[in-house]
């Protein structure tokens, strides 16, 4: 599968969406799923928490393991998907269009600092080596 | 450099996920590790077990040395072809592997040991053949592969895949062997569903496999293997059961045999020890995912989780715990995981039966 290249990535395979409301959507990778397996478990922040960049935040749980997700920006939680609790597998589906949780970041322009979709590719491959 | 079975160049060729397990290379999974597990639910699937080794015990005495090597009582088996599932204990009634013999006749009996324990086994038996029963020939059977056809439909899709084995294969109770040919045809298996491992020769193997994939067996990884043998309430050595912990202790006492007047390794020490551990299953209220050694939290004390999973079939999370003697069924406890402490009730095993959820 290509990697979107309307969206930013994080070194610990979290993808980030930039919304026309200013705010940010966060999910895994395509990669990161693939890694991980058939997803059987998600555990999303709670509306309101402000995390950090970085921050260990959520967990994926997939019949193989358990893995944390970390916050690509830092930012305050405004929405989590709760359909993730009942279909937790729609991640193995389209890791894309199953996010995780919105955040109203501290700063848009934190984004930048967040590899495009070539760097990511890049940086997929380094790991595979 | 990883060890390679037989069909190693198959699970290239189908873009399995491979794995480093115990030193072989081996599939975890061939796309997705929840189909696998249903398709043995529901229908039929295969996996390549040529991981673990057969070994031969050939010449007079072979049944003597068994009635002391191993705390199950041989002599349950006396029909050709019977399969006995057992623990090989150390002097100290510890598990130096858990294994299956099967009975062909006097000078002949066969083994299949865990392929992680295969050469501690193999220096285990030759030290205890030398002291035991020197005549003794003990054939490890790197030679042979192994393959596990398991599921409802799994005897029709052999019989189509390989119509030779019907005949003698067709009539086969559970836990029991017939040899065809140059196969070894057991209805034995880890996933608590009918089924049969085959053991052939490594050569006829890719030809064997590529016949049940035509014949619609599917082929599944060692993760659903293990989700599998998991619902089916079976132990995993070095998980579950190891060299600090006594059958009795690993939920195995039925494989034990302390009535009859027979001294076996271990013996001993399991007449000695206090009982102050058990195992159980548990089945996990709140949501999240059991896993191996997050803590237990029991009115009787702590114990530790051995094998944690989520069961495809019960839609749930199970799991094998080590608790302190005195926690019952039915009784709620907690597990910790990730600082928080989650509920779960003592449930009695197998989870999973024949396609069908007990729990």
């Amino acid at each position: 599968m290509s990697i979107p290249a309307n969206l930013k990535y994080a070194k610990s395979h979290e993808w980030a969406r930039l919304e026309s409301d200013g705010s940010v959507t966060v999910g895994i990778t395509h990669h990161a799923q693939d890694l991980l397996g058939d997803m059987v478990f998600v555990e999303n922040p709670t509306v309101g928490r402000k995390l950090a960049a970085g921050e260990e935040c959520a967990v994926v749980e997939s019949v193989k393991a358990a893995s944390d997700v970390y916050s690509p920006i830092a930012g305050e939680v405004i929405a989590a998907n709760a359909d993730l609790e009942s279909s937790p597998e729609s991640i193995n589906q389209d890791a894309y269009a199953a996010w995780m949780f919105r955040l109203k970041p501290d700063n848009a322009a934190d984004l930048d600092s967040l590899m495009d979709a070539g760097a990511y590719q890049a940086f997929v491959d380094s790991e595979a080596h | 450099m990883l060890k390679q079975t037989p069909l190693n160049q198959r699970h290239h060729e189908a873009n399995a996920k491979l794995v480093d397990f115990s030193g072989w290379e081996m599939p975890i999974h061939y796309g997705s590790q929840i189909e696998e597990h249903h398709v043995v639910r529901a229908d039929a699937g295969m996996f390549d077990v040529s991981h673990m080794l057969p070994v031969d015990l050939k010449g007079e005495g072979a049944r003597g040395f068994l009635r002391t090597l191993v705390a199950n009582n041989v002599d349950k088996l006396q029909s050709t072809g019977k399969a006995l599932y057992t623990c090989m204990l150390h002097e100290g009634g510890g598990v130096v592997d858990d294994l299956i013999v099967y009975f062909l006749n006097e000078s002949w009996f066969r083994l299949v040991v865990n392929a992680g324990c295969a050469d501690k086994d193999m220096a285990w038996l030759e030290t205890q053949r030398d002291r035991l029963a020197p005549g003794l020939q003990i054939i490890p059977r790197r030679d042979l592969a192994m393959i596990a056809v398991q599921g409802p439909k799994a005897a029709d899709k052999l019989w189509q895949a390989m119509p030779g084995t019907r005949e003698l294969a067709a009539p086969l109770k559970p836990f029991n062997a017939v040899v065809v040919g140059d196969m070894f045809v057991a209805r034995t298996g880890y996933t608590g569903e009918d089924g049969f491992e085959i053991m052939l020769p490594a050569k006829a193997a890719p030809f064997f496999w590529q016949a049940l994939v035509e014949a619609g067996v599917k082929p599944c990884g060692l993760g659903a293997r293990d989700t599998l043998r998991l619902e089916a309430g079976m132990n995993l050595y070095g998980q579950d059961m190891d060299e600090r912990s006594t059958p009795l202790e690993s939920g195995l006492a039925w494989t034990v045999d302390l009535k009859s007047e027979r001294d076996f390794i271990g013996k001993d020490a399991l007449l000695r020890l206090p009982l102050d551990k058990q195992l159980v299953g548990l089945k996990l209220l709140d949501r999240g995912v059991l896993r191996n050694h997050q803590p237990v939290f029991t009115a009787a004390g702590v114990g530790e989780i051995t094998s944690g999973t989520f069961s495809p079939t019960i839609h749930a999370s199970i799991a094998l715990a080590r608790v302190p003697a005195g926690v019952n069924l039915g009784d709620t406890v907690e597990v910790e995981i990730r600082d928080k402490r989650l509920k779960a009730v003592v449930v009695k095993y197998p989870f999973v039966r024949n396609g069908k959820a007990l729990v």
